[in-house]
């Protein structure tokens, strides 16, 4: 028999089995960055910051220098790492609401301020943590806990992270969406948006992600759900 | 000016970034720090004027955990902003510095001046307050206790204010600038997030974090003592004691001297960390005083601090309160007088 796949050498081994639900999108993301920055071979420099929200969860995921911060707070701490330590690589690992709700304008302005850090959005449409609310990245129709009607697309749009950025970004800014459903691509992906950051760059990959315990969704649906929303939300590193 | 005075002494003190957004009657602090970084010759000097003052409180944050000291400034709204950032300092120990120049409450106000903002800055968390808080009361201190703050802040790693006001920001005067290279004890500073370190604020258990809040209350205790500062004015044999902070505490000085001139036995008891209160010092001398009188520029926020940790004392106490309006020497000196020769 062919022996399972080793983890990536920069987990904490000990805080696994790790802290998501079974079937979440967290730790494909995750274990594609483990893989990125053991290849890469940074994880002597790199530092690892987290939102509030599920991405908490990985406070102490990697065998990294890791921190917590606040709900929409984590990249002005993660620009103010790398401002006083240049060459740490510092990424900055957050959800939808994080990123593109209560930390829109840090987000945005980071963009504008083109912060040579690399920010990691898993967006799955909803508020997780909380308990399955609409989201800026709620879809049309999508029944969420505070929109038990279904979601109206004429009473809130979809916001779309990269494309928003896409149009302040610095040229040799790095933007990109992928999906845990296709994770090899979310590597390559991640890849290139560390080395965007080491090129003194803006990096942002967003990448769609699933959350069965608030779709309320079997392991079918949710493979068809994070499928559609692959309609939704255009895959591709995204140009200015 | 003295926001001037408080760039140019975090310079001394050895801070290297600064994180603000402008606001009234503190935004020449970061204008002065970038005026000060670009001249510096060694390039090692950093700003970000941010896009809110979140931004600006979580950004030095991040530059203190990689073990470099920065600063921030705000006032009135952008305050009540930061203590998201201030919070997560007191939860993870990074010893922030902030210089907080008050301006009127409540909401936006007026730009200029109040004593307003003492309860927001000590205690404005979903926390216990561990933090330091020094308040000053002319440009002198607003140099000193600046270079003092970064010391202190790296030393107990607790967040560490300077509170003053509009008034102190702007006016004009000079002070005795130390020698930096020999004078000024730099913080010691260390990386704090750094190789096997992961820290977090979100605990699961009330037990969990009820053990860290005691521990941090336990530690802030057995520090207090040496943290805790205040002046003394013209206590002896003192009858009636003022207790004042701030710019109003110099005004009460001059008051004091002109009613001891007059035979009045009156005198000062300033706290300068009002967080830590002076809880030993103003013990030693309020125990004797027959009334005391507390002055400030607010709706009892200071009185509240004494009131407090002297809820036992068994003494009159009149408050003097002027709500975001300021005290000349004269009318403390006339107040002061008439409660002073009142029977009870």
């Amino acid at each position: 028999m062919k022996p399972l796949p080793s983890f990536p050498k920069c987990y904490k081994t000990e805080s696994k089995p790790h802290k998501f639900c079974p079937g979440c999108g967290h730790p494909i993301v995750l274990k594609m960055l483990g893989q990125v920055i053991d290849e890469l071979r940074i994880a002597e420099r790199t530092v690892f910051l987290i939102d509030i929200g599920c991405s908490l969860l990985a406070w102490d995921f990697f065998d990294l220098p890791t921190s917590q911060t606040h709900h929409g707070r984590t990249i002005p701490v993660a620009m103010g790492f790398k401002k006083a330590e240049p060459e740490k690589i510092v990424i900055a690992y957050m959800g939808d609401g994080g990123a593109y709700a209560i930390g829109l304008q840090q987000t945005i302005t980071s963009c504008l301020r083109n912060d040579p850090i690399t920010t990691i959005v898993v967006n799955n449409t909803l508020y997780a943590m909380t308990g399955g609310q609409m989201a800026p990245t709620t879809v049309e129709n999508e029944i969420t806990a505070t929109s038990p009607s279904g979601k109206k697309e004429s009473e809130f749009s979809t916001l779309e992270g990269p494309e928003l950025l896409s149009s302040i970004a610095s040229k040799s800014a790095y933007l990109a969406r992928g999906t845990t459903d296709k994770p090899l691509v979310l590597k390559q992906y991640l890849k290139k948006a560390l080395e965007a950051q080491m090129n003194k760059q803006f990096s942002f990959v967003e990448t769609l992600s699933a959350c069965p315990l608030n779709w309320k969704t079997e392991a079918n649906e949710t493979i068809i759900r994070i499928q559609e929303l692959e309609k939704e939300f255009k895959l591709g590193e995204i140009k200015r | 000016m003295g926001n001037q005075i408080l760039a140019r002494a975090a310079f001394e003190a050895g801070a290297k970034i600064m994180y603000g957004y402008p606001i009234t009657p503190s935004s020449e602090i970061l204008e002065s720090w970038i005026k000060i970084a670009e001249k510096d010759e060694n390039k090692n000097l950093q700003y970000v004027q941010t896009e809110d003052e979140m931004a600006a409180g979580f950004a030095t944050i991040g530059s203190c955990l990689a073990g470099v000291p920065a600063f921030t400034a705000t006032s009135g709204p952008g305050n009540i902003l930061m203590q998201d950032a201030f919070v997560m300092a007191e939860a993870l120990r990074v010893p922030m510095v902030s210089m907080i120049i008050q301006r009127g409450g409540m909401s936006t106000s007026t730009v200029i001046y109040s004593q307003e903002e003492v309860r927001l800055t000590c205690f404005g968390g979903n926390s216990e307050g561990f933090r330091i808080v020094y308040s000053t009361s002319n440009l002198q201190e607003l140099y000193d206790y600046t270079l003092k703050a970064f010391q202190v802040a790296w030393q107990y790693r607790f967040p560490t204010f300077i509170l003053a006001d509009g008034y102190q920001g702007k006016m004009k005067g000079e002070v005795e600038i130390k020698n930096q290279d020999s004078s000024v004890n730099k913080p010691n500073v260390s990386p704090i997030l750094k190789p096997g370190v992961n820290l977090r604020n979100c605990y699961n258990l009330e037990e969990e974090i009820g053990e860290v809040i005691s521990q941090y209350s336990d530690e802030y205790q057995k520090k207090r003592k040496e943290i805790e500062e205040f002046e003394d004015y013209r206590l002896e044999g003192a009858e009636t004691i003022i207790i004042a902070h701030g710019i109003v505490g110099a005004a009460v000085k001059e008051a004091v001297d002109s009613l001891r001139n007059r035979g009045q036995k009156v005198g000062l008891f300033r706290p300068i960390t009002l967080r830590p209160f002076p809880l030993k010092g103003a013990k030693k001398v309020l125990e004797k005083a027959k009334k005391i009188i507390t002055i400030e520029s607010a709706l009892g926020q200071l009185s509240e601090l004494f009131k407090s940790e002297f809820y036992w004392i068994n003494v009159p106490l009149l408050e003097i309160n002027k709500p975001a309006v300021g005290f000349t020497p004269e009318e403390i000196d006339k107040q002061v007088c008439f409660f002073a020769k009142a029977k009870k």
